[in-house]
């Protein structure tokens, strides 16, 4: 029983990392009042370059830092892919959620054409060997009953999401730059009245919140799939705003809405490994996240209260 | 010139009160006591065709209370734009302290210690009344906000101008004058020696109104210098050193406030002799119309009905006075079919018409000048005639076999522009294209060309200059005069003292006092719109 206990916090805290680096990229776009539904895109490309880099890196014989490596290198196409969105939302004062939507076709279209161009064909990205990450087991603390494998025996990845989240919260409560950020979430025309950039600002917050999602992606390419394919992230970017919605745009509440989402997809894996579940057909099991996620947000959304400024283009010419 | 020679004493450089975070303004050597802090020199500023400001110059001086008095659409606040850097001029020069500068921003505004407080507060809701001050220049440790030295600084600056704050509290829990606290505070800690006010009394009570002014004149008091925006004469004459109108963007003139009189100004403002007292015919109330039984909401809240009773008869204007978000939002759509009460009733003559939907109210011959005539009143982007058929465009002769007949619109429209004196170039275009006043004044076309019984009029002035002003009221009293029965609500006491023959105050949801508006005054009409109990004669 423990050991299953153990295992299920551990494979949550996997399921987990993903979500949390994502939701944590949606907080700084939506906090700075730029819809964040690009997410998923932004996760698409961070996993699609994350695979395509790591496996170019271990061709280099770079062996296991070329994960490290690429996991840094797919945040650049989760940045390219919100400077578009900045441009188009920021700039131009387009439609976020049009811009959102078209962002996310775009990575998903792009990156499995790219991948068929690359690898002739192929529907999917090499499986990768070496550059993949392996767990660390946190010496002492590993050893200790069900926290030890339940907590200290983590893929680097997830260590680095649980600091982002105390590093996203003490960014946005703690500096100017944060109080700045949350200003333009709730009225963008008084912070421009005191000399704030909306624009400089606004593509910071979305920016950042490509390069966490894509993170996100990386995270799933490097540690679970081990490749990149059409199927690699599924939705993962929409919990990963559900998560962040349900946790009232707030990191910490944002983190347990994450790990509430993982644990659901940990459950999924979990769930396929015993005998009595063999009767539930696999499509119910694989469901069970998004079920979960439609659920919690049909009740959770009605009280949900975002930045008051949210989705609104800010045009300089009209200043009420 | 100087405006007041006793206040030599206080022709200090701008950065005693210093308690600048960020880059400070040091008040430059060319500056005495003689030398006007701003000076602006034929300011022009056109948008395309439009002369917005046409060769105005002003000057200002540190210990003054200046107001600039002018119609809506008159410039006054394009001239502050320019001098806050919104804008850059097209003629013109700037000078501040005999230094020419050219602003190209808020920033370097505040850098050269202008401060502005808008109409409409720029106050983040959720974030404290200390936040909302440092924003922007947020006094630090290290990487982060030194919370502490910031409630510390706002505390002092408080203090030192008397204008108390709960520093911790947020906006969405402090009053609208401790939000206009806020914002001069705001400007304060920038080191504001110039304060613009744009408008800053329409959202105040008339005893926070009073505590303004005493702070405007403290601050004054203490060497600042301020640029009050407004039409309100009464405050003007109350408060300010000098006056400068300006009309249709020229200058008409600057002078000292105490050689001239509420007729001069009005006059110099609009251009024509303005006549203040309403002719209003005498009261001849007829039956009951309207009946308002203790209704009741089933949402709770400051702006929730908690049980509202009243009667309105023929020929008689009911003002309801009170402050902004105490329920008469609520009223209106309660009695316009816009909004579902849980208990109590209100009857027109004897018809039940709570909770019916706003077709049936409107058939049954309620007329309504909604609140804000953009949302609700028009809409915006159809031409002026189909706005002026809005609500029975279904019914014959404008719908005829379920087909719209624009023609027999047109006409019907024709007919309403003229009698109710509508200005539109073309009766096609957009209601958009319309002036304020204009728009207002189609809307109460619309509203009385069905002769309704009760004519519910809400901030039917609000935003219209003079001229506009006397011809809705005109309407509102001939409709009276003609046996209808008026429901007025509005914000400016002016308004509902001029216009009602019985007023009741409106406070949290509840009729807190019903007066006679011959045996009230602003004062205690004041008192009871911040919740004290009437002291009013109470009519049944």
């Amino acid at each position: 029983m423990i050991d299953l206990i153990a295992q299920l916090i551990n494979i949550t805290l996997v399921f987990s990392s993903a979500l949390i680096f994502a939701a944590m990229g949606g907080i700084f776009s939506e906090r700075a009042g730029i819809i964040a539904l690009s997410l998923e895109g932004y996760m698409i490309g961070g996993a699609f370059l994350a695979a395509v880099a790591a496996h170019v890196y271990e061709q280099l014989g770079w062996g296991a830092s070329s994960a490290y490596l690429a996991f840094f290198t797919a945040m650049i196409a989760g940045m390219l892919l919100a400077l578009i969105h900045a441009l188009a939302t920021v700039t131009y004062g387009a439609d976020q959620v049009v811009s959102g939507v078209v962002i996310n076709f775009l990575a998903a279209g792009l990156s499995v054409f790219l991948v068929k161009v690359i690898y002739q064909g192929a529907g999917q990205t090499p499986t990768l060997k070496t550059a993949v990450f392996s767990k660390w087991s946190i010496p002492y603390l590993s050893d200790l009953p069900l926290i030890g494998p339940g907590f200290f025996r983590m893929y680097p990845t997830t260590y680095l999401a649980l600091f982002t989240v105390a590093l996203t919260a003490w960014i946005l409560w703690r500096t100017p730059f944060g109080l700045r950020l949350r200003s333009l979430g709730e009225h963008p025309a008084a912070a421009a009245s005191l000399g704030i950039s909306v624009r400089r600002y606004r593509y910071i917050g979305v920016i950042t919140s490509g390069a966490l999602a894509a993170l996100g992606g990386a995270t799933i390419t490097l540690t679970t799939t081990g490749n990149f394919s059409h199927a690699t992230i599924a939705g993962q970017g929409f919990i990963a705003l559900a998560a962040m919605i349900f946790g009232q745009w707030n990191p910490h509440w944002v983190l347990l809405a994450a790990l509430f989402f993982g644990m659901a997809t940990g459950l999924k894996n979990i769930i396929q490994l015993y005998p009595w579940a063999r009767d539930i057909p696999t499509e119910w099991i694989y469901m069970l996240p998004y079920v979960l996620t439609l659920i919690v947000l049909s009740s959770a959304i009605s009280r949900a209260r975002p930045p008051k400024a949210l989705g609104e283009a800010y045009d300089l010419s009209r200043r009420t | 010139m100087k405006p007041k020679s006793d206040q030599a004493g206080v022709y200090v450089s701008g950065t005693t009160h210093g308690e600048k975070p960020g880059e400070s303004f040091q008040g430059t050597t060319g500056g005495t006591e003689h030398e006007p802090i701003v000076r602006m020199v034929e300011i022009t500023k056109r948008f395309g065709e439009f002369v917005a400001n046409d060769r105005i110059s002003l000057d200002l001086y540190r210990g003054e209370i200046h107001a600039l008095l002018g119609e809506n659409g008159a410039g006054k606040t394009t001239l502050m734009n320019v001098l806050f850097g919104y804008y850059q001029p097209d003629g013109g020069k700037i000078f501040m302290n005999g230094h020419e500068v050219v602003i190209k921003g808020p920033d370097m505004a505040h850098a050269l210690g202008i401060g502005m407080v808008h109409q409409h507060f720029k106050l983040v809701d959720r974030f404290t009344v200390t936040e909302n001050i440092i924003l922007g220049a947020e006094p630090r440790a290290g990487f982060t906000i030194d919370r502490s030295r910031a409630r510390e600084i706002v505390e002092r600056l408080a203090g030192q101008y008397g204008l108390y704050v709960d520093p911790d509290r947020r906006i969405e829990e402090i009053t609208i004058g401790a939000g206009q606290r806020v914002e001069i505070l705001k400007m304060l800690y920038r080191g504001a020696d110039v304060l613009i006010l744009d408008e800053p009394t329409a959202v105040l009570t008339p005893q926070e109104v009073h505590e303004l002014l005493n702070i405007l004149r403290s601050l004054a008091a203490q060497g600042k210098a301020i640029l009050l925006i407004t039409h309100k004469l009464k405050e003007i004459l109350a408060v300010a050193d000098r006056v400068t109108i300006i009309r249709r963007g020229r200058l008409v003139g600057t002078l000292p406030v105490r050689e001239t009189d509420a007729a001069t100004l009005a006059e110099m403002m609009v251009g024509r002799r303005v006549i203040f007292n309403l002719d209003k015919a005498p009261f001849q109330p007829g039956r009951v119309m309207l009946t308002v039984r203790d209704v009741k909401e089933a949402r709770s809240g400051a702006d929730a009905l908690k049980g509202v009773s009243f009667s309105i008869r023929a020929g008689e204007i009911y003002g309801i006075a009170g402050v902004d978000g105490n329920g008469q939002s609520a009223l209106i759509e309660a009695l316009t079919g816009l909004r579902r009460i849980a208990s109590g009733e209100v009857l027109l003559e004897d018809k039940p018409i709570h909770n019916a939907n706003p077709r049936t109210v409107f058939e049954s011959g309620v007329g309504h000048i909604p609140e804000d005539r953009h949302r609700r009143g028009l809409i915006l982007d159809f031409p002026l005639y189909e706005n002026l058929v809005l609500n029975t465009y279904y019914q014959s002769p404008y719908t005829v076999r379920g087909l719209i007949q624009p023609l027999a619109m047109q006409k019907q429209a024709e007919r309403l522009i003229q009698a109710f004196d509508v200005r539109a170039s073309h009766l096609n275009v957009p209601a958009r294209a319309l002036s304020g006043g204009n728009q207002q004044k189609a809307i109460i076309a619309r509203e009385l060309s069905r002769r309704p019984k009760l004519l519910i009029a809400a901030q039917p002035t609000r935003g219209l200059d003079v001229g506009a002003i006397e011809a809705v009221h005109r309407e509102i009293l001939k409709f009276r005069d003609a046996g209808g029965a008026v429901l007025l609500i509005s914000f400016e006491l002016d308004e509902i003292l001029a216009l009602s023959d019985r007023i009741g105050v409106m406070y949290e949801g509840r009729l807190v006092g019903e007066v006679l508006p011959h045996q009230t005054s602003e004062e205690a009409l004041g008192l009871m719109m911040a919740g004290q109990t009437a002291r009013g004669v109470k009519e049944a």
